[in-house]
């Protein structure tokens, strides 16, 4: 029985339940601009990080590799353009 | 009447009615030619409906000549218009349709698809597959990309061309024409097309590779095409966003890249650039694999150094990305934010440097032989160099407030472009040629065309290093003669004319080995050392009779000279898809969707955009498996192309 019991895939459901009450949390609870945009931003990468490997079986194929390297290279783009941009246009204004 | 209006161009000269009258001319010729000679059926059957790579690729190839012509034809007239002070050929509004149409057009509707052309031709034959990953969605990139080019191409006739230059920066391109409409809309439509093609080649090269073809033996135009189609699907998307803002503020009084409540004209430069400046990696790195491929095979040796050449490549791709900033040095960040960009874009030069001292070291010691091919691939050494040290002038942030937006930059980008991009593909297109047509393009003539172009290349535009480090602002229509600008300017143009002769050539070229080249050649005519060169020619739909086996990124050439087995097994019936004219319907829906939203004309829009959706339900129910080719099939074409 236990064996047939869909173990990761219940405890991703809650894990994803709970991070979704979490930053649903941000809009009830008063708290500062910075503290909301942290937990925001935590939660919403624990979410995507998730949905990816649980239910989109990131690792399970042969292509593990590619589909790892892709998310790597995608995610490096992704932080560096948002922060590269962030610097150019508002935090070193000359 | 009033209707009609908005249809009418808002700066009419007799040059754009001539153009008016010769497109109608044209366009009734074709039609009328179709007719009579009875090929609408041969043309929808083997052509429109086609999902054959190797035919997509040769639409992208015809698209892309015609657009070089086109764009051509814009380079002259600029270069007349300033050969002399104070020239009255074309009124500045005219100019700056001009250049803004050169730009886009070169950019992204010459350059894009004739690497697309040499993606698709060659890579499927490279790897030893019978044709991409997705081929439907291939023959959808394709007409996509046609219809969104040709969407642009008549913004000039109907409703008035984009002015604000091919970077179309806000708030100068914040007008009430349609021109910036065309921009935004039609580049959205073919860059949709160029995304897909991104995913469909990256697919492909990982899955569809040949039994025994690691990535490590990967031929080297397929991993610089590979690292392109990356970029392409990381990059691209950005494109669309930015594209996709800027409609709305066009058309829904949105307010991104306004300089009001809220907007913020900077961003569009930004998120511009973002795309902008790996868009010229996607350009330059397939290019790069086409010479190695060429340098090798005419220097009768492997290419120097494959590991580092795959890692300088793969650096690139992630450099390319941490560089966008140099394009505005000068809009006003600050010194901290500017050296962080000055230090990746030089570094960028590293990796690059390393690939130019693998070609140089692979010609040492090689049996070259001149072909002209070859001939583009050497001039190119040397003259790519020259753009890529002025680039790094250009990356000194400090230094480029003397340089930004004058014609040492312009300078720069036609150095890199040409001797990099145009020659790569002349030279691509002159080594593939009998694989695709079956006889060989004249020698003589191919020649006489590389050393035009380089000539009137350096004609053209070492000069606007010296003018530009003077002073001489680019996109300027005119200037006076006390600048002392003009002798320098009438030599651009000389060198621009003689370009324009080098191109004539190309068509003389081929008009001429239609009529006389040699139809009785070898499948192998340059004696090659990759896979597209083990098939026949012309080849087969189903490319190889039998899947190759690869044991080395050399494999025709050890299978040539080493005894390697490539074709283990008989004759199996073999699986392709099949035809449709869904991608080709759906894109003409798409082009009247796009003209409706230039034109504000929102009932067609909401029309089309529900036929868009009508054409992916019919796709996503239809049950197509594709046909299969049987051994009799195969047997019978094979003895044929043998010449048995
Ligand atoms: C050694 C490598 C290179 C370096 C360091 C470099 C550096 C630069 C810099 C700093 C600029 C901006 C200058 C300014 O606006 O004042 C620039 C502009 C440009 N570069 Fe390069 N570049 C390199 C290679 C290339 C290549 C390979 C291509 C194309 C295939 C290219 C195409 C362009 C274009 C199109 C522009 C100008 C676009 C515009 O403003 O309209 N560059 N380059
Ligand atoms: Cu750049």
């Amino acid at each position: 029985m236990s064996e047939l019991f869909p173990r990761k895939q219940v405890m991703g459901f809650i894990f994803s339940m709970v991070l979704t009450a979490v930053a649903l949390g941000v809009y009830f609870f008063d708290m500062s601009f910075a503290v909301g945009m942290t937990v925001l931003l935590i939660t919403a990468f624990l979410q995507a990080g998730l949905q990816l490997v649980v239910f989109m079986h990131a690792g399970e194929t042969d292509d593990k590799a590619a589909i790892y390297t892709n998310v790597y290279y995608g995610l490096f783009m992704a932080l560096f353009t948002v922060f590269g941009t962030l610097l150019v246009l508002i935090w070193d204004v000359g | 009447m009033e209707f009609f209006e908005r249809f009418a161009i808002p700066h009419p000269s007799i040059a754009i009615y001539a153009s008016m009258v010769a497109a109608g001319l044209t366009l009734i010729a074709v039609l009328a030619g179709l007719t009579y000679f009875k090929k609408w059926g041969y043309l929808w059957r083997e052509w429109i409906t086609t999902v054959d790579h190797k035919r997509i690729g040769i639409m992208y190839l015809i698209s892309a000549l015609l657009m070089l012509f086109r764009g051509g034809v814009d380079a002259i007239m600029m270069r007349a218009q300033l050969a002399v002070p104070d020239n009255k050929l074309l009124d500045s509004q005219h100019y700056n349709e001009i250049f803004t149409t050169h730009g886009v057009v070169m950019i992204l509707f010459m350059a894009m698809p004739f690497i697309i052309f040499f993606m698709n031709f060659v890579i499927p034959l490279q790897i030893g597959a019978r044709d991409v990953a997705f081929p439907r969605l291939n023959a959808l990139s394709f007409w996509l990309f046609f219809m969104g080019a040709m969407l642009f191409n008549i913004s000039f006739m109907v409703g008035g061309s984009p002015d604000a230059g091919w970077t179309s920066y806000f708030p100068l391109a914040d007008t009430d024409s349609v021109g910036t409409n065309y921009y935004m809309i039609a580049i959205q439509i073919a860059g949709i097309g160029t995304l897909m093609t991104g995913i469909n080649f990256m697919t492909t090269i990982l899955k569809m590779r040949a039994p025994g073809m690691t990535l490590m033996k990967m031929p080297m135009f397929t991993w610089s095409a590979f690292i392109a189609n990356v970029i392409i699907v990381f990059a691209f998307p950005v494109l669309t966003v930015a594209l996709a803002f800027g409609t709305m503020d066009q058309l829904f009084g949105t307010q991104f890249f306004t300089l009001d409540n809220g907007g913020m004209a900077m961003l569009w430069a930004n998120l511009f650039w973002v795309w902008g400046h790996p868009e010229v990696y996607i350009l330059i790195l397939p290019a790069f694999g086409i010479y190695s491929e060429i340098i090798s095979t005419f220097s009768k040796r492997n290419l120097y150094g494959y590991k580092s050449m795959v890692a300088s490549m793969v650096l690139i791709s992630v450099l390319s990305f941490v560089v966008w900033a140099h394009h505005f040095f000068t809009m006003g960040q600050g010194a901290m934010a500017n050296s962080i960009f000055s230090i990746t874009t030089m570094a960028i030069a590293v990796p690059t440097g390393v690939k130019i001292f693998n070609w140089i070291l692979t010609l040492w010691k090689g049996k070259i032989e001149f072909t002209t091919p070859m001939l583009y691939s050497i001039l190119f050494i040397p003259l790519f160099t020259l753009g890529g040290v002025t680039g790094v002038m250009l990356a000194m942030s400090a230094a480029d407030y003397q340089y930004h937006n004058t014609m040492f930059l312009v300078a720069h980008f036609h150095n890199v472009i040409i001797p990099g991009v145009v020659f790569a593909m002349l030279a691509g297109l002159t080594y593939y040629w009998p694989k695709m047509f079956g006889f060989m393009l004249n020698e003589r003539i191919g020649k006489w065309t590389a050393w035009l172009l380089s000539i009137g290349f350096l004609l053209a535009f070492m000069p606007m290093y010296v003018t530009g480090l003077d002073g001489q602002a680019r996109r300027m229509y005119t200037y006076s003669e006390s600048t002392g600008f003009g002798p320098m300017n009438m030599v651009s143009f000389v060198g621009a004319a003689i370009m324009a002769i080098g191109f004539v050539l190309i068509v003389y070229n081929i008009y001429y080995s239609v009529r006389y080249a040699s139809r009785d050649i070898s499948a192998d005519p340059w004696d090659a050392r990759t896979l597209e060169w083990a098939t026949h020619t012309p080849v087969p739909h189903y490319n190889f009779a039998i899947t190759p086996e690869v044991a080395s990124s050399e494999a025709y050439w050890d299978y040539k000279k080493k005894n390697h087995e490539l074709y283990k097994g008989d004759y199996e019936k073999i699986h392709m898809p099949n035809n449709s004219g869904i991608p080709f319907v759906m894109s003409c829906i798409f082009f009247g969707w796009g003209f409706s939203l230039i034109f504000s004309l929102w009932i067609p829009a909401i029309i089309t955009t529900i036929g868009i959706f009508v054409c992916m339900t019919l796709r996503s129910f239809e049950k197509d498996h594709g046909h299969y080719v049987s051994v009799k099939e195969i047997e019978d074409t094979e003895s044929e192309l043998r010449g048995a």
